[in-house]
């Protein structure tokens, strides 16, 4: 009978241990997956897999960067000797000039032809470059093919254009999401730190019990409301009324953004810093009191300087908040991928960008690793916060 | 006719229900060192904050009777609290120096009281710390954290602190309680020493400590003050037989 | 000397100002939600499939929906988040590996709901073939919300007095036992907290359902844990941003907007008597 018990006794055990594995095991997982997907982009070129660029056999350039590529199909570059090559003008040729270059005939049926007329465009054009898909290359293919380096982790992290989808090639810099993300939530804390703190102080030190017992549940709900209804509101009542006041072309700026976001920072900022200034001892409130200080220096000089590394610890986990948090700012910031430079422009931050692309991004491809590798980025900027919160906690006074 | 720095008149005090001080008639001379004495919770604590109005900041307290300072009543509408702090300093039973230098800490009342000159404000922190014994042992290391000081120092920094506002009468809860016998020396021949100039009133357990440094001395019972009379007869010839039986050690 | 007074009035009376600020930002925002969709919502608007574009209709299987994350979400992770709770509180003694785990907890709670989002899709939709459903869903949202029942389990069970233990074992009493039938009946009231709080949470999220089960339209109710289901928050999303005719959906986005406001709103209220109601019973044994 004792003996039985004993098991059970252990077999609990047993089972309470592995439930608690489970946060570990998801935060490794999380890691895990997020690498998996994310660092395959530096292995992937920014072109679509399968599709070739070529250009004439007798044009003495053979590498272009990607950055190059991009002007040359923009047609900011629009002559050869801009990359060294020879005087002449750079002809465009995409599978959608095919219909106006060539008669359905001179295709055949089913395009059986269209291999042997590219071949045939691009070795009597010598400005040409070409990109279609390999599908289309003939076996006694006469241009040169140009290699597409793949993405590298510098041009993905100072890149400072985010164009995804673009085509043929894709730009993937992140520069001006991780600008957006910073400028959102730097300017929620900026609205938010003063606000919650002031509101923590008065109701730490100022206020009697009526108003506490008024504040907490308002403090509460504040922190339940769930963030796309943020985002609603911000976007029926707060864009349209920024867009008015600043006379803007568009509301959804990042201002609306650092708005709703401070707003929705506020229950983490009152609640921290407001634990942190009830640590203040007794004792020393008193003492600063006996030696004729006012309440308001008391609080000054005392209580706010004592509860300083809490306080931190608040701002901190604030900003944390607010750059992991997606929806309401998704829905008011109006997502232009730009780097910003002032509040009243349209931002695009991190998690944004992943909420409204991945649906759209085909599985496996590039921009799909691309936002996996956004992801990794986001984790990183969270888990630094929380590391630094943690620091602050741990450093005392001293 | 020697002059009353304070005097409490039918003092009771309540903590919301609970009658905490019963009819307290009680004085204090002018440069005199009285002593508190009594078991765990009979309101020598209580009684010692009534003096500064240090109760105001409790929720739920409730007073009746008349406290007078050098003759004014301090409970009056018009009185302004942090000036009547001002003039009465105050040690706490732990040694709680602010988180600042050592130098700001004995600064801060002078700070906080609106005083900006600066070779006032050094003269005055140095003045302080030589009075509270101090300054020999930290006029090296003014800017440094008032927490690198032993408890016995930071007690004498709590004291010096209290001195640069000039107070004329001190308050001390248990200052030695949490002290080690050395330091506690030092602030016995403090207190000794600080009588010249101000009314004392210390709260202690300690007896022997009582008899050491005060002159008249007050035990309290049950939020009653019992009994009341100079040190030297209340340790040697108390009138009451719980006094009696307090100082002897057989309750309490 | 009297302009320190003055100044304390004058900073005191700012702090109050900015304090009801807040207050009232509370109430703008609930306000404002609840006047414009108070005409909206109606016994039908709860009760029927959208139609039309989802310009008409209601939005049954969205309350639906959101109702099965809730009810997935919380039977995978109250019972783990409770579990680990009692074991990092009870079990382990203050080593490493507890400071470890609470560090774990602590990273996993600060996790942005978005990567709860991509980490979802590629294990649970794409790994292990879910597919877009409610179970991929449910397991999710149940990841995101664990560290909530973890924490409010632990501070449950540090606040039952250690005495209570101690009693209990000198009574001979084994550990498992003296956690079944003195520890968890007293904690238990706050460790329903937890769960009801965390339940708000799940009901509000979009971000971790984006990609794992979230349908834009889908008027028909689930029939396994395999189906896509639509969700309120995603609805309200949807129908704000990316509907085709914006304007005539917004009645029914600020009704939605109310009934999650009204579900927010209700859970946190119970969570309130709750805590209330247990707390006076703890006050009279
Ligand atoms: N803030 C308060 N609220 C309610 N009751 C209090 C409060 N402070 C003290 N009391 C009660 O008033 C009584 C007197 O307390 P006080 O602190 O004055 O005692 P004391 O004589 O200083 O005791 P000790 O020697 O332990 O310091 C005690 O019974 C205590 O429980
Ligand atoms: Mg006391």
């Amino acid at each position: 009978m004792k003996k039985f018990r004993k098991q059970i006794e252990k077999f609990v055990e047993g089972i309470l241990f592995t439930s608690s594995t489970v946060t570990s095991l998801t935060v490794i997982f999380i890691i895990i997956f997020l690498f998996k997907e994310g660092v395959g982009l530096f292995n992937s070129k920014p072109v679509e897999k399968s599709y070739t660029i070529a250009i004439n056999p007798n044009n003495p350039i053979n590498t272009i960067s990607s950055e190059h590529l991009k002007e040359i199909f923009n047609q900011q570059i629009t002559n050869w000797k801009d990359l060294g090559g020879n005087n002449d003008s750079i002809m465009l040729f995409t599978l959608e000039d095919a219909a106006s270059l060539f008669t359905e005939e001179e295709l055949g049926p089913d395009f059986e032809y269209l291999p042997q007329k590219i071949n045939e465009y691009i070795l009597s054009t010598p400005g040409v470059i070409a990109y279609f898909s390999d599908s289309y290359i003939p076996v006694d293919f006469g241009g040169k093919k140009i290699p597409v380096s793949k993405i590298s982790v510098g041009e993905f992290l100072s890149g400072k254009e985010w164009y995804p989808t673009s085509s043929p090639v894709a730009e993937f810099g992140v520069l001006p999401l991780i600008l957006g993300t910073l400028w959102v939530s730097i300017g929620a804390i900026l609205l938010a730190l003063p606000i919650g703190l002031i509101t923590a102080i008065y109701l730490s030190e100022v206020s009697g019990q009526r108003f506490r017992n008024i504040l907490k549940p308002v403090i509460e709900l504040l922190a339940g409301i769930p963030s796309v209804v943020y985002g609603f509101f911000g976007l029926v009542v707060l864009v349209p009324f920024i867009q008015k006041t600043f006379n803007l072309a568009v509301g959804e700026t990042a201002l609306a953004g650092s708005i709703i976001l401070g707003i929705m920072a506020l229950p983490t900022i009152i609640t921290i810093s407001e634990d942190a200034l009830r640590t203040t001892p007794q004792s020393l409130k008193e003492a600063s009191l006996a030696l004729g200080a006012t309440r308001l220096q008391t609080l000054v000089r005392v209580i706010v300087p004592y509860s300083r590394s809490g306080i931190i610890a608040a701002c901190i986990l604030g900003i944390g908040r607010a750059v992991g948090e997606t929806m309401a700012v998704l829905m008011v910031t109006g997502n232009a991928s730009v780097i910003p430079h002032s509040f009243l422009q349209p931002v695009r931050t991190i998690p944004a960008t992943i909420a409204a692309e991945l649906g759209e991004a085909p599985f496996g491809g590039v921009h799909f690793k691309a936002l996996f590798a956004l992801g990794i980025i986001l984790f990183i900027m969270t888990m630094g916060f929380n590391f630094m919160v943690e620091l602050t906690k741990a450093k005392k006074y001293k | 006719m020697p002059e009353h720095k304070v005097e409490t008149k039918n003092l009771n005090l309540f903590y919301s229900d609970f009658h905490a001080l019963k009819e307290i008639n009680f004085k204090a001379d002018k440069n005199t060192v009285t002593a508190f004495i009594g078991p765990s919770g009979c309101g020598k604590s209580t009684l010692l904050r009534v003096f500064n109005r240090m109760n105001d900041l409790i929720v739920g307290v409730k007073m009746e009777g008349k406290v007078y300072v050098d003759d004014k009543n301090i409970y009056k509408k018009n009185v302004v609290v942090d000036e009547l702090r001002k003039k009465i300093g105050m040690v706490f039973q732990k040694p709680n120096p602010f988180p600042k230098s050592i130098f700001e800490n004995v600064a801060y009342g002078l700070r906080v009281n609106g005083e900006n000159n600066k070779e006032f404000i050094a003269d005055k922190v140095e003045t302080s710390l030589k009075k509270a014994a101090l300054w020999d042992e930290v006029k090296d290391k003014l800017k440094k954290s008032a927490f690198e000081l032993s408890g016995g120092q930071q007690q004498r920094l709590c004291i010096a602190r209290t001195l640069a506002i000039e107070p004329s009468i001190v308050l001390m809860d248990e200052p030695a309680s949490a002290l080690d016998p050395m330091s506690t020396a030092k602030i016995e021949e403090l207190i000794y020493e600080l009588k010249e100039n101000y009314t004392i009133i210390i709260v202690t357990h300690n007896m022997q400590q009582a008899a050491r440094v005060s002159d008249f001395t007050a035990f309290f019972y049950l939020g009653e003050l019992v009994e009341w009379d100079t040190t030297k007869t209340i340790f040697t010839n108390p009138k009451e037989s719980k006094t009696q039986n307090y100082i002897t050690g057989r309750f309490g | 000397m009297i302009n320190k007074r003055i100044q304390q009035t004058l900073a005191f009376g700012a702090f109050r100002i900015v304090s009801f600020l807040v207050v009232a930002i509370l109430f703008i925002i609930l306000g404002f939600i609840v006047v414009r969709g108070f005409s909206v919502i109606s016994w039908e608007f709860l009760t029927s499939m959208p139609e039309d574009g989802m310009k008409k209709g209601g939005i049954l299987p969205a309350i639906v929906g959101t109702m099965c994350l809730i009810a997935g979400s919380m039977i995978f992770a109250f019972p783990i988040g409770v579990l680990s709770g009692i074991y990092i509180n009870e079990y382990l003694t203050d080593n490493w590996l507890k400071r470890f785990m609470r560090t774990m907890t602590n990273n996993l709670a600060g996790v942005p709901s978005i990567v709860f989002g991509l980490f979802g899709m590629a294990l649970f939709v794409n790994t292990l073939k879910f597919g877009d459903s409610i179970i991929a869903g449910s397991l999710t949202l149940g990841l995101m919300v664990l560290p909530v029942i973890i924490r409010t389990t632990e501070e449950a069970l540090k606040s039952v007095d250690d005495s209570v233990r101690l009693g209990s074992y000198s009574l001979g009493a084994s550990k498992l036992q003296t956690i079944h039938r003195v520890v968890l009946p007293i904690a238990y009231p706050n460790i329903i907290t937890g769960l009801i709080l965390s339940i708000s949470r799940v009901s509000g999220e979009t971000a971790p359902i984006l990609f794992t089960v979230a349908a834009y339209f889908l008027p028909k109710l689930p029939n396994s844990i395999f189906d896509q289901v639509m969700a309120l928050p995603y609805h309200l999303y949807v129908i704000t941003t990316s509907g085709t005719n914006i304007e005539e959906t917004r009645p029914m986005a600020y009704g939605t907007a109310l009934v999650l406001i009204a579900i927010v709103l209700f859970v946190n209220l119970l969570a309130n008597a709750l805590r209330r109601y247990f707390g006076k019973k703890v006050k009279m044994n």
